[in-house]
């Protein structure tokens, strides 16, 4: 890998000055009863970004995003979401922050009474200020995104796993959020399911510049996200040459034993001399 | 099994109806707030209420029946027979109609809640509302309740007709009584203060029921095996507090009202 993405501070990199964050935690703490999962994590994601985030099982990764959401309160430190301090925020200020954010599950949980139709509308539902009509056309375009359109009607328990993750994907961006949230959006899916599931997501990266933070065991995903760019003209991904990898707004984030022990981009990444992260990336 | 200290075991139940407590109120509260979910309150009113229909009229009636059947050999040795419609009027309008009804609403509602918000909590949908700026305890907990006090208020009124119509079968099939001395006696005996005992009592066990229900159901934990465990629990509890509450407010109303 080192040996074939250039380093971003060479002529080509990205080098410039740092830009306002979509999310900071500044060293937070968390221990469930006596098992301490994060142990003072500190990181920001500017808005625009993509930062994908790594780490063995139980390292604290689905953590941080309930974190984000405001569905854990962290026991020290400070998480700033969208310029909020979430952390000293009532769970009654929270809610309408968070329809700010968007959050694709791992399990996609989805509302299995309702159908897909009901499910992506939910989030407009809610604001009760929504024309029927508007909902219906913002829904169809929502499963157009993720090419499931002829699904309206059909309830989540007869979709396939990779079916109902990309629902999971439409309901978290009907309301074109300013960050999403992904937990482990390809896990469990077979190669083509989840390359189409990446598509999505650089699709929102790259067309709607959504800032994201996705929590995935699947680097070959992050690589591909961290190499290619979605092309709205052709509805494909495109291969960058090498000198512009570092023009993607995509950022690696990796956890060990509940402190941060990477965060950079992909030729750091690819540079660095950690063995840890070597053997991890290897 | 981990065997947990008895400081341990008392800071737990303190925790859980320190939890119950608050579950109750925000239910209550929320109902002052906005949005109120009036759709939801409906859905929830035609399954609770209008589902609970055929068990409620079943149990009642044959309730009401038996009850006759029971007392008739009694009164038959003092001379009373005539005062049957009186007690099974008294009997069905102050406790069985009440209690019963709450006993099969407890059984098939309680729960159903359990574990329709269980399997909610489990597979992170609960987490999905909140995510989405939902509040469940808005969306799910008020609705279940305001439905299920308001519908067991009227299904215990339905519960006390037909527990007098099984009463009058008896009477007029088996006891060979008239019917229109045992409906009057039934109507006339009925005060003030057993109309008011067997009208509060359901909107109390309604709030019961709902709000145990609710509770275990957002407290599961542990897969699909918590679910059922919580679904168990639900019923226990939530039959279990009917028949205490019911104890204790008849006991009270009995001093309050000055009634015999």
């Amino acid at each position: 890998m080192s040996t074939t993405i250039p380093r971003c501070d060479e002529p080509g990199g990205n080098g410039g000055p740092p830009r306002d964050a979509a999310i900071v935690f500044e060293d937070v703490h968390l221990a469930f009863e006596e098992n301490e999962v994060l142990r003072g994590v500190s990181f920001r994601l500017p808005f625009g970004e993509t930062k994908a985030l790594f780490g063995v099982a139980g390292s604290g990764k689905s953590t941080l995003l309930k974190l984000a959401l405001g569905l854990l309160q962290p026991d020290s430190g400070r998480v700033t979401v969208l310029g909020r301090d979430v952390t000293t925020m009532s769970e009654r200020e929270l809610l309408p922050m968070r329809t700010q954010l968007g959050m694709v599950f791992q399990e996609s949980a989805l509302f299995d009474s309702l159908t897909v139709r009901e499910n992506v509308a939910y989030p407009l539902m809610e604001e009760h200020s929504i024309y029927t009509d508007e909902i219906d056309v913002r829904v169809r375009e929502a499963l157009r995104f993720v090419e499931l359109e002829h699904t309206l009607d059909l309830f989540p328990s007869e979709l396939s796993g990779g079916m109902r993750r990309r629902v999971a994907i439409a309901r978290a961006v009907i309301t074109r959020p300013n960050l999403l949230l992904y937990d482990s959006p390809t896990a469990g899916l077979d190669p083509v399911t989840s390359n189409t599931i990446v598509e999505l997501i650089m699709k929102q990266r790259d067309v709607y510049k959504t800032s994201a933070l996705m929590v995935t065991h699947r680097l070959q995903d992050a690589f591909t996200m961290a190499t290619h760019e979605f092309n709205p003209a052709t509805n494909q991904l495109k291969a960058l040459p090498h000198g512009q990898f570092c023009h993607v707004p995509m950022s690696f984030l990796i956890l060990r034993d509940g402190k941060v022990i990477f965060d950079g981009d992909v030729s750091q990444l690819a540079h660095t001399k950690d063995e840890y992260i070597r053997e991890y990336i290897s | 099994m981990d065997l947990n200290s008895p400081t341990e075991f008392a800071k737990q139940k303190v925790k859980s109806v320190q939890d119950y407590v608050l579950l109750s109120t925000q239910a209550i509260a929320n109902l002052f707030r906005k949005p109120l979910y009036f759709g939801d309150m409906v859905q929830q009113a035609d399954l609770i209420g209008v589902g609970s229909l055929p068990i409620v009229v079943l149990t009642g009636f044959f309730t009401g029946g038996v009850l006759a059947l029971q007392t008739s050999n009694t009164l038959q040795r003092f001379g009373s027979i005539t005062l049957i419609g009186q007690l099974v009027s008294t009997s069905m309008v102050r406790e069985l109609g009440p209690v019963l009804t709450g006993l099969m609403v407890a059984g098939r509602n309680s729960s159903g809640m359990a574990s329709e918000l269980g399997s909610m909590v489990v597979t992170e949908q609960i987490d999905a509302m909140r995510a989405l700026g939902t509040d469940p305890m808005k969306k799910l907990v008020t609705p279940r309740v305001t439905a299920t006090v308001f519908m067991l208020f009227f299904l215990s009124i339905i519960s006390d007709l037909v527990g007098l119509a099984g009463g009058l079968m008896v009477a007029k099939l088996f006891l060979a009584l008239d019917a229109r001395q045992y409906w009057a006696n039934a109507w006339q005996v009925l005060v003030f203060q057993d109309v008011f005992m067997g009208l509060l009592k359901p909107t109390l066990f309604g709030f019961l029921i709902a709000t145990i229900g609710c509770y275990y159901g957002i407290n599961a934990r542990g897969g699909t095996q918590g679910v059922g465990r919580a679904t168990t629990q639900a019923v226990v509890a939530a039959s279990v507090a009917i028949l205490v509450t019911d104890f204790f407010v008849t006991k009270l109303l009995i001093s309050v009202l000055s009634y015999k």
